[in-house]
């Protein structure tokens, strides 16, 4: 028989593991993954063996492999069903961060590209 | 017989139960799932801040940059002490579910302990900056950097007082649900704010260099 707290954990509250046996195996997981991460990122940034322009989507790529490996191992989001309430509300973080940052990157971007500067606005007038 | 919290066997007494006969979830799904909205809309904030930081980067008017004020091995560091510090309060979780307050104060301390260095290496970081002259009100770039790892900064601040607190209810209501809770709701908000710094660490301290 199923109890209540089970029935209940049909919604799981976001940063709750399933089962108590493994969330140490998963913390020390995420530590140790999280840790070469890191390390990686560190040790690419000082050394001169990625090509250069290269080099931000390097670390674009393992900060986001690090994101996520703490979303994993250490808030245990999952893709299962009692954590989908959880999984869409970040998803929509997600998307509205995108939205701010990239969003104001472009539009500032576009804008010191199509206004001219005052500096040549003066040299133009004389 | 259904006893075990297992992965597929959750899902079957998940199932079993009609969608509608299930009833509203228990208080602490609901608030920690509140709790999540909140984080998830501070994380929007810190979007802002990173998106005033990536466009004013560039704009030193003239003073120090980023290559010029940034140690690396400091922010190593730094980094080494968040992510150990996100680890303990994982142990701490543990402990807490266990009832042990024993263990819980072990692992709450070391976990305070942690973010105590972190942020007494920012604070020597930023006085350093301010004496070599690069405080916020120097240029655009500097504003928008103390405006974003500050912010971090205060959170890592907030979070240390919010522990301090968990630990003096745990010592004087027990571990009630409702202590339980909040405990829950400090551990996501001292995880997320690991997955903020890796943002900061990223963008500002590697980024500086590239």
């Amino acid at each position: 028989m199923s109890t209540p707290e089970h029935r209940g954990e049909a919604q799981r509250a976001p940063g709750a593991h399933r089962s108590g046996r493994d969330r140490l195996y998963s913390y020390i997981a995420g530590l140790s993954l999280a840790s070469i991460l890191t390390a990686a990122s560190f040790a690419a940034a000082s050394s001169n063996l990625v090509w250069g322009p290269s080099m931000p989507v390097l670390l674009a790529v393992l900060a986001i492999a690090q994101m996520g490996v703490h979303l994993v191992f250490f808030l245990h989001v999952s893709s299962a069903p009692d954590s989908a309430n959880t999984v869409l509300a970040l998803a929509f973080g997600i998307f509205v961060v995108g939205l701010v940052v990239f969003g104001s990157m472009i539009i500032m971007a576009n804008l010191s590209h199509d206004v001219v500067s005052m500096d040549k606005l003066l040299q133009m007038q004389r | 017989m259904i006893d075990s919290i297992d992965g597929v066997l959750l899902e079957n007494t998940v199932d079993a139960t009609a969608l509608s006969e299930r009833g509203p979830a228990p208080r602490r799904v609901v608030v920690s799932f509140g709790f999540w909205l909140f984080l998830l809309s501070d994380i929007i904030i810190f979007a802002a801040l990173f998106a005033a930081y990536a466009v004013l980067s560039k704009h030193t008017n003239g003073g120090l940059d980023g290559t010029q004020l940034f140690d690396r091995r400091h922010v190593l560091i730094e980094t080494a002490c968040l992510l150990a510090s996100s680890f303990t309060c994982g142990i701490m979780m543990i402990a807490v579910d266990r009832r042990s307050a024993l263990g819980t104060y072990f692992w709450a301390m070391l976990t305070a302990f942690l973010g105590a260095t972190f942020l007494r290496l920012e604070i020597a970081e930023f006085c350093v900056m301010v004496l070599r002259g690069a405080g916020p009100a120097r240029s655009a770039f500097l504003s928008s950097f103390f405006a974003l790892v500050g912010t971090h900064g205060l959170h890592v601040a907030i979070g240390i007082a919010w522990l301090f607190t968990m630990m003096a209810q745990i010592a004087t209501l027990g571990f009630r649900p409702m202590v339980m809770t909040r405990i829950l709701c400090f551990s996501l908000f001292w995880h997320a704010l690991d997955i903020v710094w890796i943002g900061v660490f990223t963008i500002v301290y590697l980024g500086a260099h590239l």
